[in-house]
């Protein structure tokens, strides 16, 4: 079985503690008491963060130097039973991403293009962008990054199931995977590399993919001068260094997205994941903070990067009066392909 | 051509009857696993007068009279056992009045569930009906005569108690109005306060006569419908989660489902949550309060709602399609149900008795319960697909559906919709006094024995 690669020096060393210091669920009463926490974790005591992370995946991102404490809290409750979400739910998850040999398999070569485990994927990958890969489609169970389930501190699932994701891609002879899930991404980078699992093949983000070829298509580009709020997904946190890409696409495609209170490094979640695991009450909370502070910079749009995300807030930003889209729908909007408005 | 063709022609002209092999045919089955048996005559009236000829000439020549809305029973209920005429009323359709402020519909007996769904969104979009989860071509008639339920049933009852008058043409001829209708022009109530008669039909099965004329009690149509999904893998909580639910007394409908197919849904059990408001906040107040009925089994880990925004669409479909879907998992289309009615505090026995029967029949299952009344019972359907082209697959599922009714009877249940073996299960459990009221009545009301034979058949 793989082991996490968690460096406890590093971690005992830490003069920051960011990764719970800047939680955004839990609070800290200094760098004293969220050492303390992790170096309890570390050791396999009991901790209250064990208990009352909400799994926004966010330490991921907040820890500068590549220790992974998300993966590690994850790992440690599973350890010992502490499971985020009530059991009915964690299985249902496991059950629904069980691999039945029902996968969809486009005429892939040398790419493929993941559509994952979600519908919603494959009306994106398509249209001009997408032109010389639309039809290397791969989707299913077979192909799904199974990052949800740290959602749940279910990381033996991951560690059984991620390895057969990547030899089903192996098997299909690919150089490149372009992942159009941030997830999927996420997973084949940062969990296959805490995990030292090889990955034989290169994956590809598909914001790099896109921000490539809408400059390949700047002459179609008509500016689409809105401004918009941008809703930055958990699994996003997994890759940081990828985030600067959405400013630039909006850059290039004439989108204004002016400054909030809660975005980059302070972004919220969606937050149907803390619903499912605590209840509405913080949830609503967040959601509303959330939609208030896109309001409030003026926002006309609500571009998401994740279908999980776009499902989640689609309907209460609409509400609203926000426009949902996917950033590729936007993208597709400035070059013509798609009307604007809802999608 | 025989006296009885011509004298039927004669009665609904020559489009109305047929005694064509292929009509024969289609009219002598269902969709469920009961034999088929060809009737006679098949014939289709307008009128309540052609419907009462119809029957004066069946009682003159002895001839069995079937009558029939969809045939969607999948009970055999309309299968026409002794031969004889099968009644179509699909062309008896006219819906003939909505009183909105008195919130009733009264229609023919032919009137289908869609098309007064159809007739209320156009003209009274405040209005709605108990709406059951059946083809939007069953009758309305048929469903209140077989005791159905739907939409509205968790919080009014079952839609047969939503019955406001009846218009009947009896088995010697007789047309008979029932409820106020009887005493005045207006259909807004069944029974009281007058000695309730409809209780000589509703729940017969077309046996004591022929329903032309149907009142229906009608409900406000709130601007919005939401729904919930909880999930549980612990079936002993089921009960006590459906008393929380029904104690807040905001569910519009509320429904408790299982099936292992898809994976996803293997080993919870799932309960839907319908509810209805004019206002967001209505809404939303209606939404924390069902979720904070339910925190404690979300502390305890047993329990938790589904997000359901991808199949929010499916859930709020009404009906709901996804009956049709089930019944195609094994191919060839075919589908029947148990659907004994029982108490809340048993659905564990219940439930761990489909998964019995599946194992042992070797048959697919699927159950959902609907509470009826606010929870003082519950509709438990024990549900099994089936491939139309395999003899021995329907053979199993036949057997698995007697055994579940006399699992059913054993608990104190009383099956909905009961087939003619079903119905004589009952009759000899029945307390004989019970038994022998009924036969005063079926004897009195059909002397002949004419309608519907092979159903309610009451020895003494």
């Amino acid at each position: 079985m793989y082991q996490l690669k968690f460096d406890q020096k590093v971690c005992a060393s830490c003069r920051s503690a960011d990764c719970l210091l800047k939680c955004q669920y839990m609070t800290f009463a200094g760098h004293k008491e969220a050492h303390g926490e992790m170096m309890k974790i570390m050791k396999g005591k009991d901790s209250r963060v064990l208990n009352e992370c909400m799994t926004c995946y966010a330490c991921e991102e907040y820890c500068t130097r590549g220790n992974h404490p998300f993966y590690l809290i994850s790992e440690k409750r599973e350890e010992k039973g502490l499971f985020t979400a009530p059991r009915p739910i964690t299985n249902q998850w496991i059950n629904m991403t069980q691999m039945q040999g029902k996968c969809l398999v486009g005429n892939v070569k040398d790419k493929a293009l993941s559509c994952c485990y979600i519908p919603d994927l494959g009306p994106l990958g398509t249209g001009e962008i997408f032109k010389d890969v639309a039809d290397a489609g791969v989707f299913g169970a077979e192909f799904m990054c199974p990052a949800v389930h740290t959602h749940f501190a279910r990381m033996s699932v991951i560690k059984e199931r991620l390895p057969i994701v990547i030899e089903n891609y192996r098997k299909l002879g690919v150089k490149e995977v372009i992942c159009l899930h941030d997830e999927c991404y996420g997973t084949l980078t940062s969990i296959a590399s805490a995990y030292g699992m090889d990955v034989p093949f290169k994956p590809v983000y598909y914001l790099d993919f896109v921000l490539q070829r809408m400059k390949e298509l700047k002459d179609k580009i008509k500016p689409l001068n809105i401004t918009v709020a941008y809703q930055r997904s958990c699994s996003n946190r997994l890759i940081p260094d990828k985030h600067a890409l959405v400013k630039k696409i909006f850059n290039l495609i004439g989108v204004k997205a002016p400054k909030r209170t809660y975005q980059d490094e302070n972004a919220l979640c969606c937050a149907e994941i803390l619903r499912s695991i605590s209840g509405y009450k913080l949830a609503d909370d967040v959601q509303k903070r959330n939609i208030d502070d896109m309001l409030a910079a003026g926002a006309e749009y609500c571009v998401f990067n994740c279908p999980a995300c776009q499902s989640s807030l689609s309907e209460k930003v609409a509400k609203r009066g926000l426009k949902p889209v996917h950033i590729i729908d936007l993208c597709k909007m400035a070059i013509g392909e798609k009307e604007r408005g809802t999608t | 051509m025989s006296d009885i063709l011509q004298s039927l022609i004669d009665i609904v002209g020559e489009k109305g009857v047929s005694n064509e092999p292929e009509e024969l045919w289609f009219y002598s089955r269902d969709p469920g696993v009961l034999a088929p048996h060809k009737p006679d005559y098949v014939v289709a009236p307008k009128t309540t007068e052609e419907v009462q000829k119809i029957v004066q000439l069946a009682g003159r020549e002895k001839i069995p009279v079937v009558p029939m809305g969809n045939g969607m029973s999948l009970a055999g209920l309309v299968i026409p056992l002794k031969g004889g005429i099968v009644l179509d009323m699909k062309r008896m359709n006219k819906i003939l009045e909505v009183n909105p402020m008195g919130r009733y519909a009264v229609m023919e007996g032919g009137t289908s569930q869609g098309a007064l769904k159809s007739y209320l969104q156009k003209n009274h979009p405040t209005l709605r009906h108990s709406l059951p989860d059946a083809p939007p071509t069953t009758t309305i008639a048929a469903n209140v005569s077989l005791h159905g339920q739907g939409r509205l049933t968790n919080q009014y009852g079952f839609n047969s108690d939503m019955v406001t008058g009846l218009e009947m043409v009896l088995p010697t001829g007789e047309i008979c109005r029932i409820g106020s209708p009887s005493i005045g022009p207006y259909w807004f109530s069944k029974g009281p306060t007058l000695p309730d008669l409809s209780g000589l039909f509703l729940g017969w099965l077309g046996a004591t006569g022929i329903i032309t004329k149907v009142g229906l009690k009608l409900f406000p149509n709130k601007k919005i419908r939401d729904v919930e999904l909880f999930v549980t893998d612990r079936v002993e909580l089921v009960p006590q989660i459906l008393y929380k639910l029904t104690h807040l007394e905001v569910c519009e409908d509320i429904n408790v489902w299982f099936q292992p197919k898809p994976q996803m849904f293997l080993g919870n059990f799932h309960v839907t949550i319908f509810f209805t408001g004019d206002t967001e906040d209505e809404i939303e107040f209606k939404r924390k309060m069902i979720w904070d009925s339910l925190q404690e089994h979300m502390d305890a880990k047993d329990g938790g709602f589904m997000s359901v925004q991808y199949m929010k669409s499916t859930l709020l479909e009404m009906p709901g399609r996804t009956i049709a879907d089930f019944a195609d998992v094994p191919k060839g289309g075919g589908f029947e149900y148990s659907g004994p009615i029982a108490l809340i505090e048993h659905y564990p026995q219940y439930a761990a008795k489909v998964v019995e029967l599946a194992q042992k029949y070797n048959v697919l299952y699927a159950s959902a319960a609907r509470l009826i009344s606010g929870g003082h019972a519950m509709m438990f359907s024990i549900s099994f697909a089936f491939n139309r082209d395999d003899a021995a697959m329907m053979e199993r599922v036949e057997k698995a559906l007697d055994e579940a009714m006399t699992f059913a009877l054993d608990m104190g249940g009383i099956p909905w919709k009961p087939n003619h073996k079903e119905q004589k299960m009952l009759l000899e459990r029945m307390e004989p006094n019970a038994r022998k009221l009924l036969l005063m009545i079926k004897k009195n009301l059909d002397p002949q024995g004419i309608m519907n034979p092979g159903n309610w058949e009451v020895n003494a």
